[in-house]
């Protein structure tokens, strides 16, 4: 009969990883730099299915082989992670760490947590009609409490700055860790025995080890009234939000006027200023710095956008200044001594040659089914536009330049007559409801993008106000207005939004039996 | 096989004796069939047995020096066939298969083969896929062995135990007439280990020498009267001899340890997972030493009675950690213990979970309860860990990952069209298939009623047959399509003038499970006959319909064609063959083709996709309508915006669908396609400087006109 002996433990290494993120690689590694360092290794791993983008989990055990021999056995090592019993616990992606925690793999007298702080969304977080981004706050915070050390940064930024991937920055950010006792060498001699891509995988694993011990550097904001036109036109309006607007508001309005200058000229600028004024004006009769101008601030923003709609002057203004042009070498990575041409997707409707033209010449063609169904067969296919060749620019260049007779055009026509109806709205709300005004000029979220998905958000934007309409007297209503909003932003096909209007139609008097699980 | 080379793995098949082997679990398997003399492998790919699959594949060399036939299976039932070499001539062959699924397909053969009973070693390597990261249904082997009377090997998951478990296989099966089914479970087909290697053996009698001189023996036929004898010599006299092999060669192991009125009965592949929740326990070490004596079942059917007896007779209480559902094993070892008329009280699934992975925590707690039931004062030796905190909070937190189509998959435009085109003609019920197609039943498609099996999406949707009205899509890959599916689906559907629609999903390769090739792949194989058109076949079958989309990315077409066959009026199926290559397989084809070309100054042009985020207004239909990993998002740039603007990531190979769906789907102008000329000669050069004067003149003009509004 055998004596139990525990002084002897493996080290054991979790890594979590996505299908395509070198998980795999990174286990490589770490087996051979164990083996060539005095340990026996085992790794485990579920690829499966989840190796099309699913999470994975790989799992190391090193025992010392040292031991071994003196005990004349092999230890035994296990195959999946054990919650209370990790070690080193790699994430290749931060969310990762959360399903660590959930898992119960991180635990403060021993786990050091390796993560990317970089994300990689989710299907659901990525198909959200409006913003399904998960808040990683938790996780961060937990995580801290939770391990015993905590390294993480944007290792995916470190890889691609080095031109190599995230598993040598994760072998980097290991080494410096010194959670494994082994030298810098050692493991630099393990990428090299791996023999792929060894040099750059060598500069990412550099880099990953320095920035893993780096002191994290606070990102100094820039301020935001740095002042440096000499346009009088362009100060005048500066000093007018400076001087009328409140502080809360400012930033917003001065990001405003900058976007409608940018859109179309000083004076549309003005206009939008005089209309936000309306609002800064009322919201400061009726106790707006008690709730520190929010409802002022928030138009600032969503008049900005209502008034900067996408059309089609607008696309092609942007598709063919020269930041653009840089940007989009800099996206797809474009080196020097390499020739790239661009080609856009561009599908104008029937509905969007009218928008272009002067009102009344399209809406004559809108209500003349004849026309319609002439110009609908012109374009009936999708355009391919080749923006960086001549013919292409030429084109949308021309498109670009009727900015200036935009506000003669059916679609300007259209909003302005929208945005008014908006305003007056909301105006009328200000004494009596301010909560209700900023739910209603939040709805202009719903309204956005182009061809069909615009006359959907269009669509529930609408009947949102039908519904104001309709139950003006309920007490409950800024709540039920955000419900309606998140209905809208739930579904393409309006369903949400429908069930919830039938709800409320239903119930005019008292709140609604069914319960949402949003608010 | 395919388009990835397993050339060091090859490498590792030829080790001799006294050599040390590093590597996977299935390999060392593969490696230990080569040391047993098997004289044929055969088999059909899919997790966790695909890799010795491939492996064989491109060891065709190695097998051909040794005498080894090796064959690519149409299917499980097939491969459970071919062991019929092994029934009349002494000759040891193997087939390896996905459990269950892949058993399912088999068991007809493996009835068969097990009436009749073999001559020569038959083993049926089987990689349980259950558990966590499992693909398919969870259920049991075992229940396969029990009812076709074949043995179960069940070994602990360390290489040299598997090695054996190979050797001993078919020792097993010679000595008792029987097929064996050697049970690997994922973790340790994938297990990375050593082992110390023995030479490569020729089989000692070869399938020359049978077909020389066959031997007939009609009593080896499963009909009758033969059946019935068969039945009796399983119990009577094959049952019996297994035992007794088992019993005299020690296959079941037997660990001692100081308490020894407890015991643990376990199935081997839960070895180590047993070991360390006792060591977390702190009643073992290391290296396996346990106060609580084990009895390890390597082998799991038959149960030796008197193994059992012997284990529990002195003891007070014995834990049988028998992992999945039903508990075959407890009910067996009661059945044993009862008729002794021993009183050792045996516990099972009331302490450890009814159904589900027995992981470390799962076994933790089970045997927690075990002592604190029989032997507390075993637990208070030890500070007895604290559990750790788990955040189970975080459910919502984590987003979810459900698997799906590869950048630039050539399948995602398919269901892209089906959800475009059920914007116009309505919901239609969607019969799924196995395969990566399968992933249209996940979000953002969430297209799909049901899956029955591999090659019987057809099938499946063979009761939905009207004459009029919304049709029934049913939706089938090409692995399986000659899997079976050709014949129970595609022609049973001609035969039964079923009007639906057949969506053939031809990809060049069984993707699904590692991109294998198959009939119809493009590829040139040494060793296979490939480039047999789905088309012809068929046609060959009877279908009448038939359009053929050969680039799936271009959704318009691709739209069409489906648009044609949900609403033609033409009677019987109606076969849409959507083809494009993997787009897996064809990257690790052509990256080093092309990376070779720019290195040696060819002009080459490569393409991307990307979004202007300024002009993306962050509503992500593109997203709804692809689902492509490299398309994403990223926190919007603009100060005024909150919604998360579409970006494309430095994955997109640019397989062109984001193009494509911003045209079908009339979305927004934001997508822009660069083709980038690497290399670029003189004209490139020359005519791209002009076109950047012309345009560099015009932008400056516009950037005079934003300049005086900067601040």
């Amino acid at each position: 009969m055998s004596e139990v002996t525990t002084h002897t433990r493996p080290i054991t290494i979790a890594i979590l990883a996505m299908g395509g993120q070198g998980g795999g690689v990174l286990s490589d590694w770490i087996v051979n730099l164990a083996e060539h360092s005095g340990y026996l290794a085992q790794t485990t791993s579920v690829p499966g299915v989840a190796q099309r983008t699913g999470a994975t989990i790989y799992y190391l055990e090193l025992f010392p082989a040292e031991a071994a021999q003196i005990a004349g056995r092999d230890p035994v090592l296990a195959l999946m992670p054990v919650p209370g019993d990790v070690d080193i616990l790699i994430a290749a992606e931060f969310m990762e760490v959360g399903r660590a925690l959930q898992r119960g793999l991180i635990t403060a007298d021993r786990t050091t947590v390796i993560a990317s702080s970089h994300r990689v969304y989710g299907i659901t977080e990525k198909t959200a009609m409006g913003n399904g981004i998960h808040d990683p706050e938790p996780i961060r915070k937990n995580a801290t409490i939770a391990a015993k050390r905590f390294i993480h940064f944007d290792m995916n930024a470190t890889a691609e700055a080095n031109g190599s991937v995230i598993s040598a920055v994760l072998f980097g950010a290991l080494a410096a860790s010194t959670a494994l006792p082994l030298s810098r060498e050692a493991y630099e001699a393990a990428i090299r025995r791996g023999g792929v891509g060894v040099e750059p995988s060598l500069k990412a694993f550099s880099a990953g080890m320095e920035q893993a011990i780096a002191e994290p550097v606070t990102a100094v904001p820039d301020d935001p009234l740095a002042n440096q036109t000499t346009n009088a036109r362009v100060l005048e309006l500066l000093d007018r939000i400076q001087t009328r607007h409140p502080e809360q508001v400012r930033r917003n309005a001065q990001e405003g006027i900058r976007r409608m200058m940018d859109y179309q000229d000083t004076e549309y600028a003005e206009h939008y200023l005089e209309r936000l004024e309306r609002i800064i004006d009322l919201e400061h009769a009726n106790g707006g710095a008690s709730h520190d101008y929010q409802l002022s601030a928030e138009t600032a923003r969503y008049l900005a956008l209502w008034m900067s709609y996408e059309d089609t002057i607008r696309v092609a203004d942007l598709k063919t200044r020269s930041e653009r042009f840089k940007r989009v070498r800099e996206e797809v990575k474009v080196k020097n001594d390499q020739i790239t041409y661009v080609t856009e997707f561009m599908h104008p409707r029937v509905e969007e040659i009218c928008d272009t033209l002067p009102s009344g010449v399209g809406n004559w063609i809108m209500r003349s089914p004849r026309v319609c169904r002439l110009l609908g067969r012109l374009t009936h296919r999708g355009r391919h536009i080749r923006t960086t060749k001549l013919t292409g620019f030429f084109m949308l260049y021309t498109l670009a330049g009727m900015r200036r007779w935009r506000r003669k055009t059916l679609r300007f026509t259209v909003e302005d007559k929208r945005i008014n109806a908006w305003l007056e709205r909301v105006e009328k709300l200000i004494p009596d409801d301010p909560k209700l005004a900023i739910e209603v000029i939040e709805c202009q979220r719903l309204v956005k993008g182009y061809g069909d998905t615009h006359a959907r958000g269009w669509r529930s934007f609408d009947t949102i106000m039908r519904v104001l309409d309709r139950h003006s007297d309920r007490p409950d209503l800024p709540a039920q207005v955000r419900r309606l909003r998140d209905a809208g932003l739930e579904d393409e096909d309006g369903k949400s939004l429908e069930l919830l209007v039938n709800e409320l139609d239903q119930f005019p008097d008292r709140a609604p039996v069914l319960a949402s699980s949003r608010d | 096989m395919a388009e990835r080379s397993f050339v060091n793995e090859v490498k590792k098949l030829r080790l001799g004796a006294g050599e040390e082997f590093h590597g996977e679990g299935i390999l060392a398997v593969t490696k230990a069939l080569l040391q047993s003399g098997v004289a044929y492998v055969g088999g059909y790919q899919g997790a966790p047995i695909s890799h010795l699959m491939d492996v064989l594949h491109d060891a065709n060399p190695i097998l051909k020096e040794l005498g080894v036939h090796f064959e690519n299976n149409g299917s499980e039932a097939g491969a459970a066939a071919m062991l019929a070499a092994s029934v009349n001539y002494p000759i040891r062959g193997a087939v390896a298969w996905k459990s269950t699924v892949g058993t399912n397909v088999a068991s007809d053969a493996l009835a068969n083969l097990s009436s009749g009973g073999v001559t020569g070693g038959a083993l049926i390597i089987v990689g349980e896929d259950y558990g966590d990261g499992s693909s398919i249904i969870q259920e049991r082997t075992h229940a396969f062995a029990m009812k076709s009377q074949m043995w179960l090997l069940d070994p602990r998951p360390n290489l040299p135990s598997i090695v054996a478990a190979v050797e001993q296989g078919f020792q097993l099966s010679e000595a008792s007439n029987t097929p064996v089914m050697l049970e690997l479970r994922i973790r340790a087909c994938h297990v990375h280990g050593r082992f110390t290697a023995t030479d490569n053996k020729r089989p000692p009698f070869s399938i020359n020498e049978a077909l020389d001189k066959p031997v007939r023996d009609v009593t080896r036929i499963s009909l009758p009267p033969s059946t019935f004898a068969h039945e009796h010599e399983k119990v009577d006299s094959r049952w019996p001899s297994a035992q007794r092999f088992i019993r005299e060669q020690g296959l079941n192991e037997f660990f001692s340890g100081s308490h020894k009125d407890l015991g643990l009965v376990l199935q081997g592949g839960l070895y180590n997972t047993v070991i360390r929740a006792l060591e977390r326990l702190g009643l073992a070490d290391s290296f396996g030493n346990s106060q609580i004596p084990l009895y390890v079942l390597n082998v799991t059917y038959p149960l030796v009675g008197d193994e059992v007896v012997e284990f529990c007779a002195d003891k007070k209480a014995v834990l049988m950690v028998e992992e999945g559902q039903p508990d075959y094993l407890e009910q067996n070892v009661h059945a044993i213990l009862r008729r002794e008329d021993c009183t050792t009280k045996l516990h099972g699934k009331d302490m450890l979970p009814k159904a589900g992975e027995y992981t470390g925590q799962v076994l933790i707690d089970g045997i927690r309860q075990f002592c604190e039931q029989h032997a507390p004062q075993l637990l208070a030796q030890h500070a007895v860990i604290a559990k750790p905190i788990v955040f189970d909070n975080f459910d919502t937190a984590v987003p979810a990952r459900p698997p799906a189509f590869c950048t630039g998959c050539p399948e995602r435009p398919i269901f892209t069209a089906i959800k475009l085109l059920e914007r116009e003609l309505g919901a239609h019920h969607i019969s799924c298939d196995i395969g990566c197609h399968l992933f249209s039943i996940l979000p953002p498609f969430n297209l799909g009623n049901t899956t029955m099996g591999y090659g019987l999406g057809a099938s499946a949707a063979s009761a939905f047959n009207r004459t009029s009205g919304r049709r029934a899509i049913s939706v089938m890959g090409d692995g399986g399509l000659w899997h079976n599916g050709l014949t129970s689906g595609v022609a049973n559907a001609v035969y039964n003038n079923d009007d639906q629609v057949i969506l053939l999903v031809d990809n060049f390769y069984a993707a699904a499970t590692g991109g294998q090739d198959l009939p119809s792949s493009r590829a040139d194989n040494p060793i296979r006959q490939t480039n047999i058109p789905i088309e012809q076949a068929v046609r060959g079958v009877g279908v009448k319909w038939v359009r053929t989309v050969d680039r799936t990315y271009d959704l318009q077409r691709m739209k069409d064609a489906l648009k044609e066959a949900l609403t033609t009026k033409a009677g019987g199926p109606k076969v849409v063959i959507a083809q494009s290559e993997c787009m897996l397989n064809r990257q690790r084809r052509e990256k080093p083709i092309f990376r070779n070309a720019v290195k040696t100054g060819k002009r080459v042009v490569h393409e991307r996709f990307g979004i202007d985020s300024d002009t993306c207004t962050g509503d992500h239909s593109c997203i709804r309508l692809s689902g492509c990993p490299s398309l994403s998002i990223k926190p919007n740039p603009d100060p005024l915006r909150q919604d998360p603007v579409a970006h494309v990531d430095n994955t997109c190979v640019g397989c062109g669908l984001c193009g494509e769906v911003a045209h079908a789907a009339v979305l927004c102008p934001s997508f822009y396609r660069a083709e980038v000329i690497n290399n670029p000669n003189k004209w490139d050069r020359f005519i791209s400087r002009v076109r950047s004067t012309v345009i560099n003149v015009l932008q400056a003009r516009t950037e005079r006109r934003l300049a005086q509004y900067q601040f």
